[in-house]
């Protein structure tokens, strides 16, 4: 294996990786607050057509994805409202929001089927990006780099700053942390409108940085991953990069096998891999720690104070 | 009191025999139902948009007598027996199943239905009330294989696949027999990557491809992103379904574009008429239902000339892709030298041509 080839295996792996890690981000935040939302895939879509609709319409990929992270936003609040102040059932809701957001992306892309949108230019100067070594590390999409830069902003926020330690108690024990004053809608609201933000981002990378186009369902099921990937990680912002990194690999190396011709092992079984890895992931939390391992107390449940 | 003469009585035979007419006309007027199932979504400019362009052309031409409604994202499953049945009992007298996944489902609901005709396409089961039709895909593949063969510098060529299916199989042979010809050394590398429409997987495939050493790729699913993929690392390819050349105007070589119009425009008159029977249609070049896009201009001369050649080979009979001997990967002489593949064979087909590398 020459090192050109490693290289562009590394540059396909990022790209699978990425838009997962972005979404599952998001999704760690507002799990972490108690919230389960099945509507990432959904919400992803969202995302992807607000943030292409933006970009053709301004013909500047920022602008495309502030309106990605707004698109992904406004949907999940759809969510917010129906789980926080109706109390309706989260998974149900969640699911809700993924059919949701699949039929609206459709009827919002009607009129954007076979367009063509510009595309980000590099952060760094030519002869880093475009170096066929260097460009390893500075080649990629800005997007890739947000995304690496949010794993320890996240995981720094949820451990160390004050508004982290309340939005784990509300995710722990919303009982208490309302009894002692916490706003436990407000950090929630927040939570799911991060979340949302990040899918949409997560979502816009389809249709702004891998293939710049719109096309219907163009997530292809990769928020399910998004999901699987949270659990997988055992709720850790440390771990969920080398999940994400490690669920990269596996969907290439589904690809690389194919493509050299090897055998041993059927194509589904590769595609499989993901979900099959976050079953033996929670099998082995769960044996080593008998309370669950660190899946927020408060997960899924809807907020009832009595007062 | 009427005396019934004869003249009397042929008048009111001819009375009568006007009233079924006249009910005809009667309900015509209420509209027949068309019916399509769709695999993917009309907006993925490649195989469903080509169907749903059909379809149009249906409503166009005929739209005072039928109207059409169609559903699209079907999945390849079970899920599809209700999405069919539901159709059939809205009152579509035809109803047109657009992919091979719907084979078995569309024979199942088909005999719940015996009134209701069916049209599979890409398939080989056949009913009193179902009817085949497909698409010589293949001729166009032949196109494209000079075409890549003469062009490609590595002698490497990607074949981006979906599912190992018939239509599949013959185009990778096709494919690769053609670039063949034009290099004896040329290699397909074959990836299928289990879906139909997927474009990140896609274009995770198609950079696969292209890191193994593959300079021109070919595509058999239906989004354009491998081709924006191709675009970005200034190497080439081929459009499917449609002319994709806006979405990569520099690697777009040229594409297979489907024309299922005057199949479906001829096939819903013969409902009108009552001709209808069940019937397997294998339509292409000659036919005008499979068609070459207009030609990149990075594409030389000679080999412009030579790809006008096969089709026009193709229209006149005189070419055939599947002309003995054809080996296969290990090796073993499939078909002997002076013979030709026929097409109840090429329907059935399951085994990859030599120089295609795959996991089985």
């Amino acid at each position: 294996m020459s090192t050109e080839f490693i290289i562009a295996a590394i540059v396909t792996i990022v790209g699978l990786t990425t838009p997962i890690l972005l979404a599952a981000l998001g999704e760690l935040v507002v799990e972490k607050a108690g919230v389960l939302n099945l509507g990432v895939e959904g919400m992803m879509l969202m995302g992807a057509i607000c943030g292409f609709g933006a970009t053709v319409s301004t013909f500047n990929p920022w602008i495309g994805i502030l309106g990605a992270a707004a698109g992904g936003a406004l949907s999940s609040m759809l969510f917010a409202v129906l789980v926080l102040e109706l109390n309706s059932n989260q998974v149900a809701t969640g699911l809700a929001l993924t059919i949701f957001g699949t039929g609206l992306s459709s009827l919002m892309g009607l009129s954007y089927v076979g367009f063509i949108a510009p595309v980000f230019g590099s952060i760094f100067p030519a002869s880093l990006a475009s170096d066929p070594y260097l460009k390893v590390i500075f080649g990629y999409s800005p997007i890739v780099y947000f995304a690496l830069a949010m794993v320890p902003i996240v995981a720094w926020f949820l451990k160390s700053t004050r508004a982290g330690m309340i939005l784990r108690a509300v995710g722990e024990n919303d009982l208490s942390a309302h009894s002692i004053g916490y706003s436990v809608k407000g950090v929630r609201y927040a939570a799911i409108a991060f979340g949302g933000a990040m899918a949409g981002i997560g979502g816009a990378y389809f249709s702004m940085v891998i293939t710049p186009m719109w096309a219907e369902k163009m997530t292809a099921g990769r928020g399910w991953i998004a999901l699987a990937l949270v659990v997988f990680a055992g709720w850790r912002a440390g771990r969920l990069l080398v999940g994400a990194y490690f669920f990269g690999i596996l969907m290439a190396l589904e690809l690389y096998a194919k493509a050299a011709g090897f055998s041993f092992l059927p194509s589904q079984f590769w595609a499989a891999m993901p979900y099959l890895m976050t079953v033996v992931a929670l099998s082995v939390i769960s044996m080593r720690d008998r309370s669950g391992g660190n899946a927020p107390a408060c997960l899924g449940k809807p907020f009832l104070p009595s007062t | 009191m009427a005396i019934i003469t004869r003249r009397t009585f042929m008048q009111a035979a001819g009375a009568a025999a006007t009233l079924p007419v006249l009910g005809n006309k009667a309900f015509a007027a209420e509209k027949i139902k068309i019916g399509f199932i769709f695999l993917g979504p009309v907006g993925d400019y490649g195989w469903t948009w080509a169907h749903n362009k059909g379809r149009e052309q249906v409503e166009k031409e005929l739209g005072d007598k039928v109207e059409t409604v169609y559903v699209e994202n079907v999945q390849e499953d079970a899920s599809a027996i209700p999405v069919i049945r539901d159709l059939a009992q809205q009152g579509c007298k035809l109803i047109f199943t657009t992919s091979y996944g719907y084979m078995d489902q569309t024979v199942a609901v088909a005999k719940e239905f015996p009134n209701v005709k069916f049209e599979h396409c890409t398939g080989f089961k056949r009913a009193d009330n179902v009817a085949t039709y497909n698409s010589k895909f293949h001729e166009g593949r032949a196109v494209l294989g000079t075409i890549a063969g003469k062009m490609s510098k590595t002698g490497t060529l990607g074949y981006l696949g979906s599912y190992k299916v018939p239509e599949v199989v013959l185009g990778v042979n096709s494919f690769a027999l053609a670039a063949q010809k034009q290099n004896p050394n040329a290699k397909v590398k074959l990836v299928l990557i289990d879906s139909w429409f997927d474009p990140p997987k896609e274009a995770a495939a198609t950079e696969t491809l292209i890191n193994l050493g593959c300079d021109i790729v070919t595509t058999h699913t239906d989004s354009p992103g491998p081709l924006q993929i191709l675009e970005q690392k200034k190497l080439y390819g081929f459009g499917q379904g449609a002319d994709m050349s806006r979405f990569a105007p520099s690697a777009h070589l040229t594409a297979i574009e489907d024309i299922w119009g005057p199949y479906y425009v001829e096939r819903v008159k013969m409902i009108l008429d009552g001709s209808w029977k069940s019937s397997d249609t294998w339509d292409g070049m000659k036919e005008g239902t499979v068609v070459i896009s207009p030609y990149n201009k990075v594409i030389p001369d000679d080999v412009k000339k030579m790809a006008d050649d096969i089709q026009k080979g193709y229209k006149d009979g005189s070419y055939d892709i599947f002309k003995g001997p054809i080996y296969d990967q290990a090796g073993t002489l499939k078909v002997k030298e002076g013979e030709t593949m026929k097409l109840a064979d090429l329907a059935v087909i399951d085994w990859f041509v030599k120089g295609v590398e795959s996991a089985a």
